[in-house]
């Protein structure tokens, strides 16, 4: 058939739970899509411009702001950078509380993620539960830095806060019960046949398309690829601590929910350990705010998947080019890939699979390959139909997905 | 003031339902405006939901800095909804453009493109501060909007 009697399906750019506007069409056949077409853009603030006229402290504040739900980690790595470049060293202290904040900050993540997801599916009491244990992370967020969310903590040089023995200890009472209650989603998800029902064998992603397509971070891991920024290129303290990269090879969506809840669990074990195990000494050493002429790189796994950053520094106060590559951008080919033969139904699921970070989608164009009849979705719209749909086709979908 | 208008009135104050639109900001602002609804703060209570079409939505809950490319979509969802509406700003960027004051792609914040009746400072404003902001725009509507 050809494309220009396929029906088209425009989604985006608004959308009302999380996040930010995207626009996708979907060419459909019947229930099928064949084709997508993902339209980015409209978040385009010119943060890399804007870099230019700021100086590197100032900088900090700006490129925390290119997400607030990854925050740390691209502060972080900016920071990391710009020593680099200016050849100063952070002192062991404030590394090790870096990389805390890192840590914590994937588990605020990940429990954000892991809720949406679950009410992507229509299970909004789990979801829910998992918003409300996700508050104690919250707690401790903002007990350590003094913000919820945008903890600007670190500083060229070090960390801006230090942490007094209370907070340890609070701080450790607090992951003892995340540690609980997310044993308790694996189980849930392992084991609750309405989230297997929409989970198994959905938005298949092959472990060489996730190589061709460049996945990163829990999408690539949920694939079988064992790629980590912070085992195979450590920073921070990760060449310190003991941790597991977790790996699932079933690359559908249930693989895609446990690597994140598997990860949880290890950046809680990795949180334990830093806390127990603080270098004493100063927190931070003094930046002279120039940097000399020179070019510089750096890589953080943020929750997302690899961050990466690139500074050429002119000997001014301020940076000549800043570059930033966020994860989100190098999943859309492997999204694109995982909603490619599934159904209309499975949408919201699959894009929410990547935990795609440029915000997203609300309104959907659909065009049907048959009649070229034209319509517009929002996402809750698409998601309501996505319930409808699965009550009435579920026995004969499963049926046909679990024989594979 | 007749009685059906005291109770449509009556029942607007204790229903308003809002729709969330993101125009270019960090996220943060707009985790924070999902925690507002999650159990812990839960706004729930006082009959606020979310929803996801603007035609029925009563307040517009606008986080970010408004980009270029987003705000005409921004105003067009505006005009879907039905009278009488409402708008509120959330962040510092939806308030003054925040910390992306100055970039070539960013309105200075919100009012200049739609009329604004809350703001709510902070990056990100705490929930609590973003409950102040809806009390106050309750308020508002009491007072007859």
């Amino acid at each position: 058939m050809s494309e220009e009697r396929m029906f088209r399906i425009p989604v985006g750019p608004q959308h009302p739970a999380l996040k930010e506007p995207i626009n996708f069409t979907f060419i459909v056949d019947g229930e099928r899509v064949v084709d997508v077409k993902p339209r980015i853009g409209y978040n385009h603030r010119g943060i890399e411009k804007l870099m230019e006229s700021k100086t590197y402290i100032q900088g900090l504040y700006l490129i925390e702001r290119i997400c607030g739900i990854c925050s740390a980690a691209h502060q972080g790595c900016y920071a990391q950078n710009i020593e680099e470049a200016a050849g100063i060293e952070a002192p062991p202290r404030g590394v090790y509380l870096r990389t805390l904040i890192w840590e914590l900050e994937r588990i605020h993540s990940h429990l954000l993620w892991v809720g949406v997801a679950y009410h992507e599916i229509g299970f909004d009491t789990l979801f829910m539960y998992v918003w409300r244990d996700r508050e104690r992370v919250m707690d401790i967020l903002e007990m350590i830095s003094g913000n919820r969310v945008n903890y600007a903590m670190n500083t060229i040089g070090g960390v801006r806060r230090d942490v007094t023995p209370e907070i340890v200890d609070n701080a450790l009472k607090a992951l003892d019960y995340l540690e609980e209650r997310t044993k308790y989603y694996k189980k849930v998800t392992e084991e609750d046949d309405s989230i297997l029902a929409r989970t198994v064998n959905v938005g298949i992603l092959k472990t060489e398309d996730a190589k061709r397509l460049c996945a990163v971070g829990p999408t690539a891991r949920a694939s079988g690829l064992k790629v980590d920024v912070r085992r195979d290129d450590p920073y921070g303290a990760y060449d310190e601590l003991d941790f597991d990269v977790v790996v699932y090879d079933t690359c559908d969506l249930t693989a895609r929910v446990l690597v994140r809840i598997d990860e949880v669990l290890e950046s809680i074990k990795m949180c334990r350990q830093i806390l127990q195990n603080l270098p004493s000494g100063p927190v931070r050493v003094k930046f002279k705010r120039k940097v000399p002429e020179g070019e510089s790189i750096s890589k953080v796994e943020a929750p997302r998947g690899e961050d990466l950053h690139y500074v050429k520094a002119n000997g001014t106060e301020k940076p000549e080019r800043y570059k930033v590559r966020a994860p989100t951008l190098a999943n859309i080919p492997s999204v694109c890939e995982m909603l490619k033969g599934g159904y209309i139904a499975d949408i919201p699921i699959v894009f929410a699979g990547i935990d795609p970070c440029i915000a997203c989608t609300d309104r959907m164009l659909f065009i049907d390959v048959n009649t070229e009849r034209k319509w517009m979705w929002t996402e809750e719209e698409l998601r309501m139909y996505a319930r409808k749909w699965y009550k009435k086709h579920l026995k004969e979908v499963v049926r046909e997905r679990w024989k594979c | 003031m007749g009685i059906l208008d005291r109770m449509v009135k009556w029942a607007r104050i204790r229903s308003p339902w809002i729709l969330h639109f993101n125009t270019g900001g960090c996220n943060a602002c707009d985790i924070e405006v999902l925690a507002v609804l999650t159990p812990r703060f839960d706004v729930e209570r006082f009959g606020i939901l979310l929803k996801g079409s603007p035609r029925h939505a009563d307040v517009l809950v606008v986080t970010g800095p408004v980009t270029r490319q987003v705000a005409k979509r921004l105003k067009r969802i505006y005009y879907q909804m039905p009278e009488p509406k409402f708008v509120m700003a959330v962040g510092a960027c939806a308030v003054s453009g925040g910390v992306f004051r100055g970039a070539y792609n960013v309105h200075m914040g919100l009012d200049q493109v739609l009329p604004v009746d809350v703001y709510v400072p902070g990056c990100p404003p705490k929930p609590e501060a973003i409950i102040d902001g809806v009390v106050k725009l309750l308020k508002k509507l009491e007072e007859g909007g």
